[in-house]
């Protein structure tokens, strides 16, 4: 099919799902519809890591972010019932700036991409790395002290947000 | 490729066809069963023993007006129960329903598809489910729909954690393995995981009881204080749609429970079994014979949940989240401790 590949296909086909997605995210005024779309875009970058042979990753990428956090979320915003009418008007002038300053941010990161084709990408690892097992393997012994580093971090987090959840701390 | 792809769909279409039978079918069992139970008669003019009790229920959900409240969000109300459903349906996928079938020299397993991180899909599809009632209940634009939808998510989301952490425990004594297949399949030779796992086993019943929305922990649709919960809004088949769902998660739980912990399609003396009947491997008789005692036990297990229902009173919503946060939460860490301890000391897990 004029000389691509299926994955080439695919990959095509759920970039521009979820670039198109992501852009859904900023457009719509209702913040619901915002969320649900950015459960959208989840699942494609989720299939993105599919095409990758992540499947470990892909799987807890919803499971994690389009099953927990998106959820949190949601609910944050249905309890706080905003909708259109609530949403502030900017002025005229605001979306100028706005609009200038985004345009000289665009600016500036394609010319910080132009230069990137020479940049040669040494594959690292090998492509089975996304099985679970594999992963593992690496995780908990090349890379097991950053594990715990990082599981310390998420733990502190964790006792931070019980701390400011409580009513009052005797 | 080919012949690939008609074995796939023919065991969707199979598995697709019983999941929604069971569903109708536990819709009558659950009205009989209640009526065993509370001394009456339970349905008994449709049919032989009210055996079209379903057929009537689906056409008078199918014929009924059907009623979009003017406010809501259209599109959102329509898609809610489309979702639940679809949700609901997807983890049948992973459930191996008997050994493997050989058919000129190649086996064909009856299962779906066999993801290699099976576990972690069951539960990230599980955690995908609530969307399905949490867009219902706020497009309805209802309180009570928002606060049934707002209760069922926090509820699911709270025993999703003990379910998450049983199951971990699980896989250590499964042999290190997130497959369901492989799981049900270790479960040939020895004993089957309830053994290893009574306390991992309680835990993740509660937990599928909690996640599936059924009694004791309805309190998503508590018609006390709620009027219907998420789906108070919903008419005809929509309405319909969301009942049925419960009872394809209640299947499909019931499927996951018995595959994990009870061995599947394995039972005891299954090998003395088909060695007397000089029966081959991959031979249809053994599958047939497995597909039979993986679906009694899911039988079983789906009257179990129906027995508990017409036998516990609901949870108060705060003994609900004590119950999930402050019992099943650490219950569910110490097994996983003494799962490690007692693993490690076999020698099964080497530092």
């Amino acid at each position: 099919m004029l000389g691509y590949t299926i994955t080439q296909w695919l990959f095509g086909i759920i970039s521009f799902l979820s670039i198109m997605f992501a852009l859904m995210v900023v457009f719509t005024r209702n913040p619901i519809n915002s969320v649900l779309y950015l459960v959208l875009t989840f699942f494609c970058i989720a299939a993105h890591y599919l095409l990758l042979n992540a499947q470990f990753l892909a799987i807890v990428h919803i499971a994690v972010y389009a099953g927990a956090i998106m959820v949190l979320f949601l609910f944050v915003i249905m309890l706080m019932n905003l909708n259109q009418d609530s949403e502030p008007q900017k002025t005229m002038m605001s979306k100028l700036i706005a609009g200038i300053i985004g345009g000289l941010l665009l600016v500036v990161l394609v010319g910080a991409l132009k230069g990137t084709e020479q940049l040669q990408l040494s594959q690292v690892g090998h492509s089975e790395i996304g099985i679970v097992k594999n992963l593992g393997r690496v995780l908990f012994h090349e890379y097991l002290f950053p594990f715990e580093i990082v599981s310390i971090l998420l733990l502190s987090a964790l006792v931070g947000a019980i701390m400011i959840g409580k009513k009052e701390i005797k | 490729m080919l012949e690939f792809i008609i074995y796939k769909s023919i065991i969707c279409a199979i598995i697709f066809a019983v999941s929604l039978g069971i569903a109708a079918y536990s819709t009558w069992w659950e009205r009989k069963f209640a009526g065993l139970l509370q001394d009456r008669w339970g349905p008994s003019r449709a049919g032989i023993w009210g055996l079209l009790q379903p057929l009537a229920d689906g056409g008078k959900m199918l014929f009924k007006e059907e009623i979009i409240p003017n406010v809501s969000n259209k599109f959102l109300f329509v898609l809610a129960p489309a979702l639940f459903i679809v949700t609901a349906i997807m983890a049948g996928v992973l459930i191996p329903w008997g050994p493997p079938v050989k058919i000129d020299e190649t086996f064909y397993a009856l299962q779906v598809s066999d993801i290699n991180v099976g576990i972690i899909f069951l539960l990230g599809v599980t955690s995908i489910g609530v969307y399905g009632i949490m867009i219902g209940g706020w497009a309805s634009n209802n309180k009570y729909s928002l606060l049934g939808a707002i209760r069922a998510s926090a509820q699911m989301i709270s025993y999703e954690l003990a379910m998450g952490i049983a199951l971990i425990a699980l896989i250590i004594t499964a042999g290190g393995t997130l497959s369901f297949s492989e799981i049900v399949a270790a479960q040939d030779k020895g004993f089957a995981n309830i053994v290893w796992q009574p306390l991992g086993f309680i835990i993740f019943f509660i937990c599928a009881l909690a996640e599936t929305n059924r009694a004791p922990f309805d309190l998503a649709e508590c018609e006390t204080e709620l009027v219907g919960g998420y789906h108070t809004e919903y008419s005809a088949f929509k309405l319909g749609l969301f009942l049925f769902a419960e009872y394809i998660n209640m299947f499909v739980s019931s499927a996951v429970m018995a595959g994990f912990y009870f061995g599947g399609y394995n039972f005891p003396f299954a090998h003395e079994l088909y060695q007397a009947m000089g029966l081959q491997e991959g031979s249809w008789i053994i599958s047939l014979i497995g597909f039979g005692s993986y679906f009694t036990k899911t039988l079983i297990f789906i009257s179990v949940f129906m027995w508990i229902r017409w036998t516990i009173p609901r949870f108060r919503y705060d003994q609900l989240m004590n119950l999930g946060w402050k019992s099943l939460l650490p219950l569910s860490l110490l097994n996983l401790l003494i799962t490690v301890i007692v693993e490690y000391f076999k020698g099964n897990i080497n530092l």
